[in-house]
């Protein structure tokens, strides 16, 4: 007869003490006040799905969900390419290849408000170095009134803090392909676009399988460089998403629906997530 | 399809050589055939596949010329020289499909589809890659992609030659000598010149009709399989073909012949004569355990050695003797007496090899064994 001896359990108890401490407890307090509507230590109730219903029909949450959106798509549209162009133009031995590294690292070292600093004198029409020569050239640039200045300026200042990483992650995968195939494509006759198509860019899968998730999740919880910006506008133009959550919950102290969105917001990301894992890594289970 | 001629060619990975020592390829001239089957053997590090990358031009020599029928090639990039290499491991585009990779190099050089076709259908039928062609390459196992690799080297009749180099490392040994015999048989049907890179000897002579056997960036011997085996030009030839390797045995001169400790090996008058002509500082004396004789008792002629190990390897023995302190090895047949402690043996003349600071040395006029390979000690 099989003994029944469930004493392996106790060896999962580590792992379930941290996942418990890192996220289970945390959450759990967010779903907790997603439920009820909260006065003060003693007054509460009950709400059930109440919350829930509120987010989803309110339509300030609906347009930045919608830039949201917009403004990930763009960066990944943009920052993707970008980081694999640059990569390939990245030279690979000699002194060149450390400075370039460098060089490429230094946006990704810099902190995030400080970034929006940067960017907010830099493209000030009066005294920041872009603004001031855009306007002496005549182009009438403000980002601070125009919503395309202030996208435009918004999506740049994001690629050039990012790309970075985008193109790191690249050039890594590129080193990682062994000569041999260069070579054999050599005698094969390729061109060079066909050396990309046929053998860059599926060695490149994996590592931009992570690239684009980062970016992807990075983008979509924005919120530090264009609140320094532009500080959500003109108007609520470049307001996105966590800066929207953000005034909910400290601005109008309005917990409970904050609670729910953010768990709705969590469940965007997650899905939008596995959405690319699942279309990246497509291929590789289907014989 | 074009005979390859190496003049003169030297090679060097750093950028300012400083003796022999920093030659992967040392100065040499070779010629490959027009449709020859050729080996090139030699152990890992001695230049075999910086050769073969110098001929495709993956490499740029750092000396010398590579011809492709009379006409110098150094310039041309491997994807003008039209031809085709093989790499040790598997190469394939991860993306297509089997009939994708084998059609690769030919939609390159623009052919139409309906030839493709053809050409693809014919090189999956020999290499019985027909049931895959829909397949993703992704999807293989390593010897079937290693299969693809090849193909996409001999789907392209017009080349100048095809180079293996060590293509068979990672398939399985049945499927190894299958796959031997198919590139025998590609090459007869083609008649394309194939130069094939390996360490394996027998690989060598099961593929090759002509085997150049390469030591320290130089190409020490080129001949048949035979004329390695009987007349190794070089001690390192002796000692790397044939298993195990050629006795090597370091001797002095003394009159009339070479000797070590107190036995003396008399040599022809004709040998005597050379090696009082050549400048030389150390001599040795080679036999291969196949050509040791024992005799099956005392024998007054013999020379009485003392056993010290057997080797039973099933259809053959291999008995360790020594011999006036000198370990040496011999090949007995199955059905011949084992000899108990003392074995009486003897070297045939015509067996026994005799090497100036590790060359052969041969009566003039030398044997013309090696036209095309010539060899600069």
């Amino acid at each position: 007869m099989k003994v029944q001896n469930n004493k392996a359990w106790w060896l999962v108890l580590p792992v379930f003490l941290l996942v418990a401490f890192s996220a289970i407890v945390p959450m759990m307090t967010v779903v907790n006040y997603s439920v009820q509507d909260i006065f003060d230590h003693s007054t509460r109730y009950f709400v059930g799905v109440d919350w829930y219903k509120q987010v989803l029909q309110d339509t300030r949450l609906h347009d930045s969900l919608l830039r949201q959106f917009i403004f990930s798509g763009c960066v990944l549209l943009i920052e993707i390419p970008l980081g694999i162009a640059i990569a390939l133009c990245m030279p690979t031995k000699g002194r060149m290849a450390s400075l370039v590294l460098i060089v490429m690292a230094i946006p990704l070292l810099i902190p995030w408000n400080v970034v929006g600093t940067i960017w907010q004198i830099f493209g000030r029409a009066d005294i920041g170095l872009m603004g001031w020569t855009l306007n002496k050239l005549g182009i009438a640039y403000n980002y601070a009134s125009d919503t395309g200045d202030a996208w435009v300026t918004v999506l740049i200042m994001d690629v050039w803090h990012w790309t970075s990483l985008v193109a790191l992650l690249c050039y890594s995968g590129l080193r990682a392909i062994p000569d041999v195939y260069y070579q054999a494509a050599r005698i094969d006759r390729a061109s060079a676009w066909a050396v990309f198509r046929h053998i860059q860019l599926p060695k490149l899968k994996s590592v931009l399988l992570i690239a684009v998730m980062l970016r992807f999740m990075d983008s979509f919880m924005i919120y530090t460089e264009p609140f320094v910006l532009t500080g959500g506008g003109p108007g609520n133009a470049t307001t996105f998403l966590s800066q929207t959550l953000t005034q909910m919950a400290i601005g109008q102290f309005d917990l409970g629906p904050a609670a729910a969105f953010s768990l709705v917001y969590f469940l965007i990301i997650l899905l939008v997530s596995w959405l690319f894992y699942t279309a990246m890594t497509h291929n590789d289970k289907t014989r | 399809m074009a005979e390859i001629r190496l003049h003169n060619l030297a090679h060097s990975y750093s950028r300012a050589p400083n003796g022999n020592g920093d030659y992967a390829i040392r100065e040499m001239n070779h010629v490959w055939a027009q449709g020859g089957a050729y080996a090139l053997l030699g152990p890992s590090g001695c230049g075999k596949s910086t050769l073969l990358n110098i001929i495709s031009g993956l490499l740029s020599p750092s000396h010398g010329e590579v011809q492709f029928d009379g006409k110098v090639v150094n310039h041309l990039h491997p994807e003008q020289r039209n031809i085709a290499q093989v790499f040790q491991f598997p190469v394939v585009y991860d993306t297509m499909t089997v009939f994708d990779n084998l059609a690769f190099p030919l939609r390159n050089q623009g052919m139409n589809e309906a030839r493709i076709l053809a050409k693809v259908n014919e090189i999956a039928e020999v290499l019985e890659l027909h049931p895959l062609l829909r397949k993703r390459a992704s999807n293989l196992t390593a010897d079937e992609k290693q299969k693809v690799s090849m193909g996409r080297g001999l789907v392209r009749d017009d080349v100048s030659a095809i180079l293996f180099d060590e293509p068979l490392t990672v398939i399985d040994p049945h499927l190894k000598w299958k796959l031997r015999r198919k590139l025998k048989q590609i090459h007869e049907q083609f008649n394309i010149t194939m130069v094939y890179v390996t360490h394996d000897q027998l690989e060598a002579s099961t593929f090759a009709d002509k085997i150049a056997v390469m030591y320290g960036g130089q190409i020490v011997q080129f001949g048949t399989p035979r004329e390695l085996f009987e007349r190794p030009s070089h001690t390192f030839v002796g000692y790397f073909i044939g298993s195990p390797g050629m006795n090597l045995i370091e001797v002095s001169r003394c009159e009339g012949g070479v000797r070590f400790a107190d036995t003396v090996l008399p040599l022809s008058p004709a040998l005597n004569q050379r090696l009082d002509e050549l400048q030389w500082t150390s001599l040795k004396v080679g036999i291969r355990p196949e050509f040791v004789h024992v005799w099956e008792g005392f024998n007054e002629d013999a020379r009485c050695g003392e056993v010290v190990h057997l080797e039973d390897l099933g259809t053959y023995k291999i008995l360790t003797l020594r011999l006036d302190g000198q370990l040496l090895k011999v090949r007995l047949q199955e059905d011949q007496p084992v000899p108990q402690q003392q074995v009486y043996l003897s070297f045939p003349a015509q067996w026994l090899m005799l090497y100036a600071d590790e060359y052969l040395v041969e009566v003039l006029p030398a044997q013309p064994q090696s036209q095309s390979s010539e060899v600069q000690p």
